[in-house]
């Protein structure tokens, strides 16, 4: 029997404001522990939670951004639990009414177009950091990150597949990163994902028994623990067993997910209003500011490269994943208004030169005004092709512009006919056989003669003359 | 109200009360009182009264992104019962 898997995703995403969500504190990382507090972020007896404005924009972007409806009131709640990286013994989050409901966002897999819910977005804040000693039996508590504000994005179980997954996670933190307001760092832990998934039988409608999966710190991971779970579930069930609803943690290292037993009578939270804060109200004018001040977001991207730079909507797609490729892109074509040939060098040389290198874009050694600079060289005919991947690749190395490097090491295409002419008659006096067989009508063998003469020339003739002058001494 | 003896020890694990079986079947009497009492209100006519968190009509308290002072680590600190390298010490948890 084949089974359909149904996931929905949980991302909780890290808002970029200055400071913390309740109080004046800074959110920045790294400080030692325990210097970005004050008496509210330690949860003291009777300091007042005071909202950060900015946490509210953002989260109302975000909100605009996925079709959400931002709700006119909203109202923060208590989520009551013990741990020690949670002072109050409470989190402050949004239960009954979130901030925005009802939302969707559009993804692109294998070609085909899906859909995916999104049932709800809210506010809430992040509790503090557990530093367990390897030699001695305790745990270090270090409360800087309590309190920073945290958006989670809570999808429908819409997803069919791991790989939707990851191009749903994907998009989300493509959004986040062009409006601005998270850096979706899934290593630094500000951009994170839980994942509920169940398998039914194909053409069923009946969700089966759902597994909670914590601990998906990659796009990767999230992929590889989803088709462990198809397969784990996938085996229970076809045994006559049954799926046990439980959070499981997965294991990177090992490649599996574990139960995490003891965990399951944590779940009787007790939400209540918190009394400390006020309803939010937000009227239409605030959705209205804030929607004056949303940027391009990827969907409107990519239709704007197919439709104004006739690109192909694979390559919009690529070029519009994240927004610091997209702005690089732009920046090439404002020196260099050939969007197809930009979109080329990019996706080829370019995107495999950092995949080799393990280095994203915005650590590039080659900046959009050194590779327009190449690409007007070449199409100036300055330069041939083949040297123009010559450049490209002393460009990498060095971060010089492509002109000082083609001056530096004489690679100017000679297109000089008296300075190839001498070196075509020397080819052809020196392939008396091939010259024979050309006549006699191999008409492929031209390719050896180009080539012979690019040989001779390493490279800087230009192919176009070679070409037309061997087509004319060859008859 | 009558309220079980499982009820109060479920209620006394959420609260990390550690109670003794002696005073199991005194605070089932005690909490089944006061819910009998907080009852009271239903006697209250609420047609037409909408549901409402706060008792107060405000609304939207905002503070701006601004960066403040933070407490002196020492200070913030002054209280733990344990401390380690600037830290909160705790029992190990993981």
């Amino acid at each position: 029997m084949e089974f359909t898997p149904v996931i929905g995703l949980e991302v909780h995403a890290q808002l970029k404001t200055r400071t913390k969500i309740f109080c004046s504190c800074s959110t920045a990382f790294g400080a030692p522990p325990n210097t970005h507090t004050c008496p509210v972020c330690l949860g003291m007896p009777g300091v007042l939670p005071v909202l950060n404005k900015k946490v509210v924009d953002y989260t109302i972007k975000m909100a605009l951004a996925t079709h959400c409806t931002v709700q006119p009131e909203s109202r923060f709640a208590r989520k009551n639990y013990f741990y020690p990286d949670l002072p109050k013994g409470y989190q402050i989050s949004q239960y009954e009414l979130p901030i925005a409901t009802g939302g969707y966002l559009d993804i692109d897999v294998d070609g085909r177009s899906l859909r995916i819910g999104i049932t709800r977005i809210h506010m809430e804040e992040d509790a503090g950091k557990l530093i367990h000693d390897p030699d001695r039996p305790i745990s270090r508590v270090d409360l800087n990150r309590t309190g920073t504000p945290l958006m989670e994005i809570v999808s429908e179980p819409d997803i069919r597949s791991p790989e939707a997954a990851g191009e749903y996670l994907r998009r989300l933190r493509a959004i986040l990163r062009y409006l601005d307001i998270s850096d979706g760092n899934m290593e630094e832990g500000s951009f994170r994902c839980d994942a509920n998934i169940s398998i039914m039988p194909d053409g069923s409608t009946v969700f089966g028994t759902r597994a909670e999966v914590k601990n998906l710190n990659s796009f990767k991971h999230v992929e590889k623990a989803l088709y462990y779970e198809i397969a784990r579930q996938k085996e229970i069930l076809l045994d006559g067993g049954q799926v046990v609803q439980e959070t499981r943690l997965w294991q990177p290292d090992k490649g599996q997910t574990v139960s995490m037993r003891g965990k399951e009578d944590a779940h009787d939270y007790r939400y209540f209003p918190d009394p400390d804060l006020l309803p939010l109200v937000i009227d239409d004018g605030w959705v209205d500011r804030m929607r004056a001040q949303m940027p391009e977001l990827p969907a409107q991207r990519q239709a704007r490269y197919m439709a104004d730079y006739g690109l192909s909507p694979a390559d919009a797609r690529v070029l519009t994943g994240s927004r610091e490729l997209s702005d690089y892109f732009e920046a090439c074509l404002a020196v260099f208004d050939q969007p197809k040939t930009v979109a080329n060098w990019i996706m080829g040389d370019l995107l495999g030169l950092l995949n080799t290198r393990g280095v994203e874009i915005e650590n590039t050694p080659v900046s959009p005004e050194n590779l327009a600079g190449l690409l007007e060289l070449l199409d100036a005919d300055v330069i041939s092709g083949k040297i123009a991947k010559t450049v490209f690749e002393a460009m990498a190395e060095t971060g010089r512009p492509a002109k000082t490097i083609v001056e530096e090491k004489g690679l100017v295409q000679v297109s000089d006919t008296s300075a190839i002419d001498p070196i075509v008659d020397a080819v052809i006096a020196g392939s008396p056989d091939e010259v024979e067989r050309y006549r006699g009508g191999q008409k492929k063998l031209m390719g050896f003669f180009v080539g012979q003469v690019m040989k001779q020339t390493r490279g800087k003739a230009n192919p176009k003359v070679v070409n037309e002058i061997l087509a004319k001494k060859l008859g | 109200m009558k309220i079980t003896k499982a009820e109060v020890l479920h209620v006394a694990h959420l609260a990390r009360l550690d109670i003794g079986d002696s005073d199991v079947d005194r605070l089932a009497g005690q909490i089944g009182t006061i819910l009998d009492y907080v009852d009271t209100l239903k006697q209250v006519d609420t047609t037409g009264v909408p549901a409402t968190s706060h008792a107060i009509t405000l609304t939207n308290a905002f503070r701006e992104d601004e960066l403040q002072s933070h407490l002196d680590p020492e200070a913030a600190l002054a209280n733990a019962p344990e401390k380690d390298d600037g830290a909160f010490a705790v029992p190990k948890v993981i």
